[in-house]
C-alpha cells in the first residue's frame, strides 16, 4: 500500500494526459456497451414468449386475417386451455411521426392469457365494461402526455376513419419484450365498426403443457389445411424470433462496428500510454539505484496502466449502465427493454484488462529489465 | 518555414507509434465511411424505385401500399383520366396492382423467414416502370400461374431459378423470368399478373394504381383532379416522392447511428491523438529547443507540428478509405419498417464519401495536434535545451 502514493503521483504528473487517456478508454467502452446491448436486446426479445402460448397465423402471410369462426374450433381441441385473438389496427396519432403499435384484442381473454400485463384491478374492470375504452402502456403516457380518462382519437390507416377511445387503464409490463408503448382496445368494437367482417389477425392459444406444443400446433394446422385460410401455428417464441430475424444482419453489423471501435481507440490509447512510459527511463533507473527490485518496478508500471484502463472502463461501462435506464431509452420504439446486460459489463471489463496488458506489459518489462548504468548514462 | 522533410523524417523515425496512431484513425474513418455507405445504399435503393413521371394512387389516408385498398371501379376511373399517358398500342399506361407480403424461407437458413413483396401487375407495368429490364427468360403469360423474380431475391431464396416452382398462397407458381430494376427496391419483389394474384390473396381489390403522366409537369393538376373526384377517396403521390418517403424512417435511423457512433469514436480517437502528440513533443523537447535557437519563429513550430499531426491522420485516412473499399457492393438486407417488407441493398462507397472520410481524418489530426503543437511553440528555449 505504501507504494500507492507513488503510482498516484505518477498519474498526477501529466494530469491532462491521464484524464485524456481515461476519457478515451471510457468513450470506447461506452460505445462498445451500447452497440453490444443492441445485439443482446434483440436476442432477448427473440427469447420472449411463454412456453405455454402458441400463435396461429394465416399461412399465406402476416398481413392476411383468419376467420373469427376458427376460435371455437381451436378452443375445442384437446390440450387447449385458453384462447384469445387480436388484430393489428395500425392507427396513427397526430402527424404520425411517433409510431406506436395499436391493436384490437378480445379483452377479457387477452388479459387472462398475458399475466405479464399488469393493470390495476379497478382500471381493468373499467376497461372490460367500456366498449370504446382502451388500455395503454405506460410509455405512451410520457410520450404523448395522455391521462387516464382522456379521449384519444386515432386515424385509421388500414381501417378508415377517426377512432376515438377513452383511456381506461395504464398497464405496466413485467416482461420488457411485451412493449410498454402499445394501445389495446376491444376487438368486438373493432369488428362492429368494420361491418362485422369477422376477422382476427392472429390467435394466441394457451396449452396445458409446453411439451404438447408440437402436437397441438400440428392439430390446429391440420384442421384448417384444406380450408379457405390455412393456418401456421408455432410457439410464441418462434413468432417473436421471426420478428428478430427481420432485422437481417443488423446485429452482425453492430457487433462488427463495436469491435472496430474498441480496437481503434484502444490502439491509439495503448500507444499513448506506452510513449509516456518511455519518457521515464531515467526515473526508473534512479528508483532501481535506491533499491527498488525488478519485480516491484514491473508491478508499479502495471498498476499504473491498470489504474488508467480500469478507471476508464468503470466510467464508460457505468455511464452506459446508468444512462440508458435514466433516459428510458428504447431506440425510438424499435428496441423495447433496451438493457446493458451483465455479460456486456464482464466483457467490457475483460477488454480493459486486455488493454492494461497491451499497454503496460512492454513498458513494465522494460522497466524491470533496465540496466541501471546504461539508463543513468542516458539521463545526463 | 521548417521544411516538411523534418516532419516526415520524424514520423518515419518512430514507425510503430505512427503506424498505431494511423491505424486507429484509419479504423475510425473506415467505420464512418462504412456506415454512411450503408445509409446511402439504402436510401439510393428506395429513391431510385420511383419515377418522377409516374403517379401512385392509394386509398386516402393509407401511408403504405400495404394499408391501402382500391376497387376495380377506381381502376377504370383512373385509366380513363386525361392525364394518363398512352402506350404505343393506344392503351393507357396504367398498372392497377395487388401488393402483398408473403413469407419465404431464406436459402442459407430455412428457419429464417423473410416477408417478401409479391406484386400483381398489369401487362402495362413493364412500360409504366421504365427502369425494369428482364435479364433472363420470358414475361409471365397472362392467365397462367407464372411469376417473374427480382434479381436480388434469386441468390437469397431457394426455388427462384428459371423453370423452378415457388409455392405460396396455396399454389405453385412457375418462375419464368428474372428482372433488374437499376438497383431499386423492385429487385426485392416477385411480380405476377394482378388477375392471378387477386383471387388467391385479398379478393377483388387492388392496393395501388400506378400510371405514367402524359406530361410530367402536370402532376399537381392531375393530383388535384383525382383527389377532388367525388366518385372515389384517394391520395395521389408522385411515385418518386412516395418511395423516398418510405425510406425516411430507416434512412434517418441509419444516418443518425452513423453520426452518433462516429462522433463518439472520433472524440476518443482525438483524445488518443492528443496524447500521442504530447508524448512525441515531450520526448523531442531538445530538438524543438534547437529549432527555436536556430531562429525559427514559434508559429512556424506550431504549423510544423500541426502538419505532422495532419500527415499522420492523412495516412490514417487513406488506410480507412482502403479498408472501406471492399465494402462497396456488398449486399445486405433488412426489413423496411415503413412497408414491413424485406429489402436488399448494397453498400455504396462513393468518391464523395471517400473524400468526406479524408477530410474527417484531417480534421481529427488538426484538432488532435493543435494543443500539443501550441505547447511546442511556447517552449522556453533554455528549459527545452536542458
Amino acid at each position: 500500500m505504501k507504494y500507492l502514493s507513488l503510482v498516484v503521483a505518477n498519474l498526477k504528473r501529466h494530469k491532462l494526459r491521464s484524464i485524456l487517456t481515461i476519457a478515451s478508454v471510457a468513450l470506447a467502452l461506452f460505445l462498445f456497451a451500447s452497440l453490444r446491448s443492441v445485439t443482446t436486446t434483440m436476442a432477448a426479445a427473440a427469447q420472449f414468449g411463454g412456453a405455454r402460448r402458441l400463435v396461429t397465423l394465416n399461412a399465406t402471410g402476416l398481413v392476411f386475417p383468419l376467420p373469427l369462426a376458427y376460435g371455437n374450433r381451436i378452443k375445442a381441441l384437446p390440450g387447449v386451455t385458453g384462447l384469445s385473438w387480436a388484430n393489428w389496427f395500425g392507427g396513427r396519432y397526430g402527424d404520425g411521426k411517433n409510431f406506436f403499435a395499436n391493436f384490437a384484442v378480445d379483452a377479457q381473454s387477452y388479459l387472462d392469457i398475458y399475466p405479464e400485463i399488469i393493470l390495476p384491478a379497478d382500471q381493468k374492470q373499467a376497461f372490460l365494461q367500456d366498449r370504446t375504452g382502451a388500455v395503454i402502456g405506460e410509455r405512451l403516457v410520457s410520450q404523448f402526455g395522455w391521462k387516464l380518462g382522456q379521449d384519444v382519437t386515432l386515424q385509421g390507416t388500414i381501417f378508415q376513419g377517426d377512432w376515438t377511445f377513452k383511456i381506461d387503464g395504464i398497464y405496466h409490463p413485467t416482461d420488457p419484450a411485451i412493449g410498454d408503448n402499445v394501445l389495446i382496445f376491444h376487438h368486438d368494437y373493432f369488428d362492429e365498426r368494420i361491418g362485422r367482417a369477422g376477422i382476427a389477425g392472429w390467435y394466441i392459444v394457451q396449452i396445458d403443457d409446453p411439451a404438447h406444443a408440437p402436437t397441438v400446433a400440428k392439430a390446429i394446422d391440420d384442421m384448417f389445411r384444406n380450408s379457405s385460410s390455412p393456418t401456421k401455428t408455432g410457439t410464441e417464441r418462434e413468432f417473436q424470433a421471426s420478428f428478430a430475424t427481420m432485422w437481417g444482419n443488423v446485429s452482425f453489423l453492430m457487433s462488427t462496428i463495436g469491435l472496430a471501435v474498441v480496437f481503434a481507440i484502444l490502439l491509439v490509447t495503448a500507444n499513448a500510454m506506452m510513449m509516456s512510459a518511455r519518457e521515464r527511463t531515467g526515473e526508473i533507473a534512479v528508483l532501481k539505484t535506491v533499491g527498488f527490485s525488478d519485480g516491484l518496478l514491473f508491478a508499479l508500471v502495471m498498476v499504473e496502466a491498470g489504474a488508467l484502463a480500469l478507471t476508464g472502463a468503470a466510467i464508460g461501462l457505468g455511464a452506459a449502465k446508468i444512462l440508458y435506464p435514466a433516459i428510458n431509452f428504447n431506440g425510438a420504439g424499435f428496441l423495447p427493454g433496451f438493457k446493458v446486460a451483465t455479460s456486456t459489463l464482464v466483457i467490457g471489463a475483460l477488454v480493459a484488462i486486455g488493454l492494461m496488458l497491451a499497454s503496460g506489459l512492454v513498458p513494465a518489462l522494460r522497466a524491470a529489465r533496465l540496466p541501471v548504468i546504461q539508463a543513468l548514462r542516458k539521463v545526463e | 518555414m521548417i521544411p516538411i522533410a523534418y516532419n516526415v523524417r520524424s514520423v518515419v523515425q518512430r514507425p510503430v507509434s505512427t503506424a498505431l496512431t494511423a491505424l486507429g484513425v484509419g479504423l475510425v474513418v473506415a467505420v464512418f465511411i462504412g456506415m454512411l455507405a450503408l445509409a446511402n445504399g439504402f436510401s439510393a435503393a428506395l429513391a431510385k424505385t420511383g419515377s418522377k413521371q409516374n403517379v401512385i394512387v392509394l386509398r386516402k389516408g393509407a401511408d403504405s401500399e400495404l394499408s391501402s385498398g382500391l376497387g376495380r371501379d377506381i381502376a377504370s376511373i383512373i385509366a380513363a383520366d386525361p392525364h394518363v399517358a398512352t402506350g404505343a398500342d393506344g392503351r393507357p399506361l396504367v398498372s392497377p396492382e395487388v401488393y402483398v407480403l408473403i413469407p419465404l424461407a431464406k436459402s442459407f437458413d430455412t428457419t429464417q423467414i423473410a416477408n417478401v413483396v409479391a406484386r400483381g401487375i398489369s401487362d402495362q407495368a413493364w412500360q409504366v416502370r421504365s427502369n425494369i429490364t428482364i435479364t433472363e427468360g420470358q414475361k409471365p403469360t397472362s392467365g397462367r400461374a407464372e411469376v417473374c423474380v427480382g434479381s436480388r431475391l434469386t441468390t437469397r431464396f431457394p426455388h427462384t431459378g428459371i423453370g423452378q416452382t415457388l409455392h405460396f398462397a396455396g399454389r405453385d407458381w412457375t418462375v419464368t423470368c428474372h428482372f433488374t430494376a437499376a438497383g431499386s427496391a423492385f429487385e426485392s419483389e416477385i411480380w405476377g399478373e394482378n388477375e392471378q394474384f387477386m383471387p388467391v390473396f385479398r379478393g377483388e381489390v387492388f392496393q395501388s394504381i400506378t400510371f405514367r403522366l402524359k406530361d410530367p409537369a402536370s402532376f399537381t393538376e392531375a393530383q388535384r383532379a383525382l383527389q377532388a373526384d367525388k366518385r372515389m377517396t384517394v391520395d395521389a403521390h408522385r411515385e418518386a416522392d412516395f418511395y423516398a418517403q418510405q425510406s425516411q424512417l430507416l434512412g434517418r435511423i441509419l444516418s443518425f447511428l452513423a453520426v452518433m457512433i462516429t462522433a463518439i469514436m472520433a472524440v476518443g480517437a482525438v483524445f488518443g491523438a492528443i496524447n500521442t502528440m504530447y508524448a512525441a513533443i515531450a520526448s523531442r523537447a531538445p530538438e524543438i529547443g534547437v529549432l527555436l535557437t536556430l531562429g525559427f519563429r514559434p508559429w512556424t513550430v506550431l504549423v510544423s507540428f500541426l502538419a505532422e499531426s495532419a500527415f499522420i491522420a492523412v495516412i490514417g485516412g487513406f488506410l480507412g478509405c482502403l479498408f472501406s473499399l471492399p465494402l462497396n457492393g456488398i449486399v445486405t438486407s433488412t426489413t423496411n419498417w415503413s412497408s414491413f417488407s424485406e429489402i436488399a441493398f448494397s453498400f455504396r462507397v462513393t468518391p464523395f464519401l471517400l473524400l468526406i472520410g479524408l477530410i474527417f481524418a484531417v480534421v481529427m489530426g488538426v484538432v488532435g495536434g493543435f494543443f500539443p503543437a501550441l505547447r511546442a511553440a511556447r517552449l522556453q528555449v533554455v528549459q527545452a535545451l536542458r
